[in-house]
């Protein structure tokens, strides 16, 4: 597959700050490509580069392997669904997404059949008269995807769409989305802070952080095995430790809890262990695994997502573990010990 | 809503104290008055002659409708010479700078409408500093006429009420949200389109509501055109002026008076019509 966008060390200063520094990707043409970061990781600043409405400072940006350098936003094959969708208030649903092919030179009967067959794609048909006020956030939301993508773009960007809306629908969206981008195919650079969101719908991820990209990966990879500590921290819930000391492939965290960790050629500073890498009341016969005595602190019932808050005997360290709900783990209460494994691969350790 | 407190209706008396006594109770003496006319033998009747009088005589009339053309066009002037500046303050310049800058621009606001109109005066008279300037650098050779002429008078009325348009159009631009613009140009506008199809309509309603104030005051004003204008200037208010004060026929004054305001309502409502805004929404 072609990539239809290319970065290379694209790099953007605002005075002394580095809002993106030196960053070169590829996206392949056709694919769902999401850029997860925190506020202020130079997640917004990359993607308005990309739209045109900000120029780089260093590098060189291709789109469909054209340079970009000089060219506006108007003229780019991009287009930008925005944070707080920026629908014109004084057009109705049609005009909204008419806009884009009326700046064109195309003729009225064919904008007319475009905007018309949009529409029914996103599921508007019987809203084109209709004040955009009027609507609901989440046909908003379809009204400004419509806008863009009836001008065919190349490439669609997404900036945060779905902050404003509440749970349940954006958890609707979310779905919708990614079937939409299957169907019609064009690549989609979604940016936002939600992992949830970049994780259930992308092809690939990429974890910004201060600038720069730490891990471009699938969704998979991502979550199971980060590259560097920022990922492993800000992507899926996890338990941190410091580590002070490593020897004898064994792990000393900061309150002194030992854990047996085989073959690491560097000195690891940080450990982490995901709530369900634990397995709960071991059997003798499991190989590989460090078993960990614990006291359950309190038990966090919040559905499929419970998790046990306890602490880890030897060295009072916090952690927090899955609690499956099943019949097995029913008697389980505030107080009790907990014999619990993990796997030696599931604990996760990084140089910094 | 049925159980007013004591409070709310004491609250009201300021509002409806002012609304009647300075307002309603004028407004019925002035409209009575205007249908009074005094009969050969010195008695008061009611009579239409106050009204009539003002058809009799062209340059009623004339005057009427020079009026309205002047206060149309420096409402337009007032919009075109602010918009840039609105659309500056607002979107290009720093905040921190642009509240210092209209800070700035309301200064002649706190000096007074005479006061300015007499530094108006210094600019333009013939042997002004205008006029001397352009003397000096050998331009022209004999002074410009600028002063006492539909053109000085249209500068005075034009400083004095731009003022009353930047401010509505500002708030009516700090609202706009820049994104719209973005999204705009991303879907392919021009610069051109995106001024036509998004910032004026978006913008219209605070448009409207400082050009209804402008022409308010423009179609009222009487120090611009009485100075600036010389007695060339022909103005309605000065009509008006002239018979409450040099011929003392304060019924036919009245008249005029009315006709003054059912003028200025006519035009601002076909204004509105013409534009597609509601009152309601521009008042706000």
């Amino acid at each position: 597959m072609s990539n239809v966008l290319e970065i290379k060390n694209v790099t953007k200063k605002f005075g002394d700050f580095t809002a993106v520094d030196s960053v070169s990707f590829d996206v392949e043409d056709g694919g769902f490509f999401s850029i997860l970061g925190g506020s202020g990781c130079g997640k917004t600043t990359l993607l308005r580069m990309i739209a045109g409405f900000e120029k780089e400072t260093e590098g060189e940006l291709l789109i469909r392997g054209e340079s970009m350098k000089g060219i506006p936003p108007e003229k780019r094959a991009v287009n930008i669904v925005f944070q707080n969708l920026a629908l014109f208030p004084m057009m109705n649903v049609e005009k909204n997404v008419a806009f884009g092919l009326q700046r064109q030179k195309i003729a009225k009967p064919e904008v007319q059949n475009r905007v018309t067959e949009m529409l029914e794609r996103v599921g508007l048909i019987g809203f084109e008269k209709k004040n955009v006020d009027d609507l609901s956030g989440g046909q908003r939301q379809r009204v400004a995807i419509a806008r863009s993508l009836v001008l065919r773009p190349s490439i669609l960007l997404l900036d945060e769409p779905l902050g404003a809306l509440d749970r349940k629908l954006r958890e609707h969206m979310k779905i919708e989305l990614k079937v939409l981008q299957k169907e019609i195919g064009t690549t989609f650079i979604y940016i936002t802070h939600d992992q949830s969101e970049a994780l259930v719908m992308s092809d690939k991820v990429a974890v910004m952080n201060e600038g720069r990209f730490e891990q471009l990966d699938t969704p998979k990879n991502l979550y199971k095995n980060p590259a560097t500590s920022f990922v492993a921290g800000f992507v899926g819930e996890s338990n941190e430790f410091d580590v002070v000391n490593y020897a004898n492939g064994e792990l000393t965290t900061k309150n002194g809890c030992k854990l047996t960790k085989p073959i690491l050629d560097f000195q690891p500073r940080k450990l982490f262990m995901r709530p369900e890498a634990f397995i709960l009341n071991p059997t003798e016969d499991l190989v590989d695994i460090e078993r960990i005595s614990m006291k359950i602190r309190a038990i966090l019932f919040d559905g499929s997502n419970s998790k046990i808050s306890a602490i880890i005997k030897q060295s009072n360290d916090d952690v927090l573990l899955s609690l499956p709900q099943n019949a097995q783990f029913e008697a389980l209460k505030e107080g009790d010990d907990l014999k619990v494994g993990i796997h030696h691969d599931d604990l996760k350790c990084y140089r910094d | 809503m049925k159980n007013r407190s004591g409070t709310f209706y004491l609250l009201m008396v300021p509002v409806l104290l002012w609304l009647v006594m300075l307002i309603v109770i004028p407004h019925l003496d002035m409209f009575f008055r205007s249908f009074q006319f005094e009969n050969d033998d010195g008695s008061m009747v009611f009579s239409l002659n106050n009204y009539l009088s003002f058809f009799e005589d062209s340059i009623y009339w004339v005057t009427f409708v020079k009026t309205a053309l002047y206060s149309i066009g420096v409402t337009f002037l007032a919009f075109v010479v602010t918009f840039p500046v609105a659309f500056y303050l607002t979107k290009v310049v720093a905040k921190k700078y642009s509240s210092f800058m209209v800070l700035l621009l309301l200064i002649p606001i706190w000096i007074g409408e005479l006061v300015t109109i007499y530094g108006w005066m210094i600019l333009l008279s013939d042997n002004g500093v205008i006029n001397n300037f352009l003397i000096q650098i050998g331009l022209i050779d004999t002074p410009i006429v600028m002063l006492y002429t539909n053109f000085s008078m249209t500068i005075g009325l034009l400083y004095m009420s731009m003022l009353f348009m930047i401010i509505p159009m500002m708030s009516a631009l700090e609202s706009l949200d820049d994104s719209l613009i973005e999204a705009a140009s991303d879907l392919g506008a021009t610069k051109w389109t995106i001024f036509r199809q998004i910032i004026i309509p978006y913008t219209t309603p605070g448009i409207a509501s400082g050009g209804i104030i402008v022409f308010m005051l423009v179609i009222g004003d009487y120090i611009a055109p009485n100075i600036l204008g010389g007695k060339s200037s022909l103005w309605f208010t000065e009509q008006i002026y002239n018979k409450f004060l040099a011929t003392f026929n304060w019924n036919e004054g009245a008249a005029f008076g009315f006709l003054l305001l059912l003028l200025s309502s006519a035009i601002i409502w076909l204004a509105l019509r013409l534009t597609g805004q509601k009152l309601e929404k521009v008042g706000s």
